[in-house]
């Protein structure tokens, strides 16, 4: 179906080609997941099937790619409608018409099926994905998974016989990830979809691939079964794959039930020996906060929540998407709006100071940390952070080069990874020294190493006695940061306890490690490391 | 006899329906006249609205009315120059410098030129309703896809424009709640450029990513039509658009020289028309749910374009009831055929099929 034949792809003002000499053969029907560090030609090798790549982004492309016997050198990626379905990472960005049954027709129109095809086909794909009761909604109105799902529905009316989705679960729930994972695997099964998927949780995707391509970022590509890739050396792997290796299974169990049928040896090696201890927070309170009530017009978004942090505190705050997440740390940090209640940090309301003064007691990084970066250079950007918070000049270089050593001053920030970016922001806000620190989705679009990364920083950072609370959907970065678990469901906070205690006996949001090894309270592989040696 | 079932009538026939009632409107300033043309318009937004949003709009043009008539009438009391005889009161003159002579501020003001105001707003503001009850009858994005294919691209820019702007709005607010994070301490162009070029960059990645994904979804497929066939498209197109103009003020002026009024009118749509027609022959493409034309389209469309065309053939025969006059100042009469004609208008709020109920 899909044919790379020694395809080379580099950009212009890149030393080193993205990929280089690859040579594909994919069929019909397959599910290939694609995988590799941010930055290692993931989102090129997509492009490249519908001749995005390099009709679209520029660049040279050497070799040939082919898809259903048609090149992408003599064919544009508008004549690859009717074969290929594209759908990126904001589905959002991508629509073009304004509500789910035009967009779902908009595709069709384009190719000229005949009218009568086309009110079939809706309907069709309407049952097909779950939607059929959104079909007159606004698309600004739906959750991120209804969206996703109507993207992928907006491209299959074509009838592509390849769907091609670039982080299609990035941006969603748990729950929310499932629903649209189902649907794929549906297509894949049922009609013979190929799919070609970039996914930087691999835990999601992994067990549902029947093949993976594996970039490790120097323009190869690692092609075979996910079980061999995964079993190949030093590739980034989810927690499944970790805890396989960790105990010696062969093959390498993919999926929850894979490892749980192996796990009682495990469970039994692991019975009687002590859970590592987490540090525990002091027990001064950094943040406290009384009856918090946001509202925007008749929406509750949150409604009378009480939160106190303490010293030293990592705290997770989960819930599905527009439970309230992130109204509730606006709220906090002063800027947001917040109808009732009260915040005290040290003696103080953030609310009730110039935005100056507020973020010196709480730092908020945003939903999308770029929104805070405005200059054209770091060093322009860390002068700026100084001066912003009457630090002694070069702070915010020294605390950058702690979080993510080794940024080149010169750069600018849109051409930081994500990662890069997310630590230039931390210590712009790390800059003005708040006891309280709130990261809004940080994991989005970082990949294992990079979250890893995080992952020690704000063991860190809590450690100097910062309280961090993040609001995420990631449960194996929550499983191992976070120490405490506070889950919101439509503006309450329906559970708040120890990660252990909230997440092990969650569907939801228990880590892989835990459904492994459960009713034993193991959370992560680093634990059953260091509890086995 | 078949079954009426509810159903959105074609944009195109609310259209034509509510130009003609405009036509009408625009032909008298009869109060009376005006009214119930109004009123007609009225009833069949108020019978045949679907529970869209844009319906809604209706009440904003009342209110446009509404401030037309004011508007006018205010005028005339400020410059009004004192015409006619039946003084009503007298407000104080402001003495302007002799290089202002023939502008007179307030003094005595008469009824005719309270009147005056009066109808002459009162027809503008009927226009007005006339084509907020489109408006408010016909989905604009319907209407958009009724467009003839060489349009087409018009259409989709409108459509992405009215998308576009509220994810602009949004990211305007986003990052300036953001850079309160920051401290937000900066005042004037610099804290523009803070919240500037977050917004631009934003926008920019967005319209990539939304040109990508109409790429890859197969816009603009077959539209390479040769140089010369576009160009003589535009022509076509453009110079048929400038003779609808023209002819459609001969139309509505009743002083333009006859041959400019719906004899330029025709030519103009048949010019137009060609343009549409070469232009639309190269796109392959097909509309999703078209609206059709069925009779009852043609019905609503001739009512409308019947009350027009009645009173335009009423003006040749009996001007003075459709212009009451105001010197000697008189009642205005109601004619009786131009009232049956305007009645003719309103018809649609029930020979039009009822819209549907929406189920959101």
């Amino acid at each position: 179906m899909i044919e790379f034949d020694a395809v080379t792809v580099i950009y212009p003002d890149a030393a080193e080609p993205v990929l280089s000499g690859v040579d594909l053969r994919i069929g019909e029907g397959e599910l290939c997941l694609v995988a590799g560090p941010t930055g290692s030609g993931k989102s090129t090798l997509l492009g490249a099937v519908n001749g995005l790549v390099p009709h679209f982004t520029g660049g040279l492309l050497r070799g040939r790619v082919r898809v259903a016997g048609r090149d992408t050198r003599t064919h544009r990626p508008r004549e690859f409608a009717g074969h290929v379905g594209v759908v990126g990472q904001d589905p959002l960005a991508g629509f073009v018409t304004d509500t789910v049954e035009e967009e779902l027709a908009y595709g069709m129109e384009q190719l000229a099926v005949p009218a009568a095809v086309m009110r079939k086909r809706v309907e069709e794909t309407l049952d097909l994905l779950g939607i059929a009761e959104l079909r007159r909604r606004p698309l600004r109105d739906l959750s991120g998974g209804q969206q996703q799902r109507v993207a992928i529905g907006s491209v299959l009316t074509a009838h592509p016989r390849v769907l091609v989705l670039d982080e299609p679960t990035s941006a969603l729930d748990p729950t929310a990830a499932e629903d649209v994972l189902a649907a794929v695997t549906r297509l894949v099964h049922d009609l013979g979809v190929t799919v070609l998927m970039a996914e930087h949780r691999m835990e999601r995707v992994v067990q549902y691939a029947d093949r993976m391509l594996y970039l490790p970022g120097d323009g190869r590509v690692l092609d075979g079964p996910p079980t061999d890739v995964l079993a190949g050396g030093p590739v980034l792997a989810p927690p499944v794959v970790e805890l396989g290796r960790l105990a010696g299974w062969e093959p390498l169990p993919l999926s929850v039930r894979d490892a749980r049928r192996r796990a009682p040896a495990l469970r039994a090696r692991l019975a009687g020996r002590p859970r590592p201890s987490r540090p525990e927070p002091g027990s001064a309170a950094a943040l406290t906060a009384r009856q918090i009530v946001v509202r925007y017009g008749e929406i509750i978004a949150v409604r009378k929540v009480d939160l106190d942090l303490r010293v030293g505190e990592v705290v997770a705050l989960m819930g599905r998407n527009g439970s309230g997440k992130s109204s509730l740390l606006w709220a906090l940090q002063g800027s947001g709006r917040r109808r009732h209640g009260t915040v005290d940090v040290t003696g103080r309301d953030p609310a009730e100071l110039p935005a100056r003064k507020a973020r010196r007691l709480v730092g908020l990084v945003p939903q999308t940390p770029s929104d805070l970066l405005y200059l054209n250079s770091v060093a322009a950007e860390c002068a700026q952070a100084d001066r912003e918070s009457d630090a002694r000049p070069g702070s915010c270089r020294a605390l950058l080069d702690r979080l993510a050593p080794g940024i080149d001053d010169a750069v600018h920030p849109r051409d930081l990874s994500e990662g890069q970016r997310l630590a230039l922001v931390l210590a712009i806000q790390l800059t003005a020294a708040p006891p309280v620190l709130l990261l809004d989705e940080p994991t989005r679009g970082l990949d294992y190493l990079a979250k890893a990364r995080l992952s020690e920083i704000v063991t860190e950072l809590a450690a100097a006695g910062h309280a961090v609370v993040l609001a995420t959907h990631d449960v194996e970065f929550v499983a191992g940061t976070a120490s405490r678990v506070v889950v919101m469901a439509e503006g309450d906070v329906v559970a708040d306890g120890p990660t252990v205690e909230v997440v092990v006996s969650s569907p939801a949001f228990a880590p892989q490690v835990a459904k492994v090894l459960s009713p034993d309270p193991w959370l992560t592989v680093a634990e059953v490391e260091q509890a086995l040696t | 006899m078949t079954v009426r079932l509810p159903r959105n009538l074609h944009p195109g026939a609310w259209w034509l329906w509510a130009l003609g009632l405009a036509t009408a409107a625009s032909r008298t300033t009869n109060p009376l006249l005006l009214l119930l043309i109004a009123a007609a318009a009225g009833l069949v937004v108020v019978n045949r609205r679907s529970q869209a949003p844009w319906t809604l709009a209706f009440r904003l043009y009342l209110l446009l009315g509404c401030c037309v008539v004011t508007g006018r009438v205010v005028f005339r009391i400020i410059f009004g120059g004192g015409e006619g005889e039946h003084i009503l009161f007298t407000l104080p003159q402001i003495p302007l410098p002799a290089w202002a002579a023939g502008i007179r501020l307030f003094g005595p003001v008469a009824a005719e030129q309270l009147l005056g105001g009066l109808y002459d707003g009162l027809r503008l503001a009927t226009m007005l309703i006339c084509l907020g009850a489109a408006n408010a009858l016909a989905n604009p994005k319907r209407m958009l896809k009724a467009m003839p294919s060489a349009l087409y691209e018009v259409g989709v820019a409108v459509t992405v424009a009215l998308s576009v702007a509220p994810q602009l709005a949004e990211s305007v607010l986003r990052v300036r709640r953001a850079r309160k994070l920051r401290g937000g301490a900066q005042r004037g162009m610099r804290a523009l450029h803070g919240i500037v070029i977050p917004v631009l960059e934003d926008s920019l990645d967005r319209s990539l990513a939304l040109a990508a994904a109409m790429d890859s979804r197969g816009y603009g497929r077959t539209g390479d039509l040769p140089r010369r066939i576009r160009l003589l498209t535009g022509a076509l197109v453009l110079a048929g658009l400038s003779g609808v103009c023209v002819g459609v003020y001969g139309v509505l002026d009743a002083t333009t020289p006859r041959y400019l009024g719906l004899p330029m009118l025709g030519t103009g749509l048949l010019v137009a028309t060609a343009g549409f027609v070469i232009g639309g022959r190269g796109v392959r493409r097909t509309v999703y749910r078209p609206d059709r034309w069925r009779p009852a389209e043609t019905l609503v469309a001739l009512c409308g374009l019947g009350t027009g065309a009645l009173l335009f053939l009423t003006a040749e025969v009996d001007a003075a009831d459709l212009y009451p006059s105001l010197s000697p100042l008189s009642w205005p009469e109601l004619p009786l055929l131009s009232a049956f004609a305007v009645l003719a208008g309103a018809l649609p709020a029930w020979l039009a099929p009822p819209p549907p109920r929406s189920s959101v």
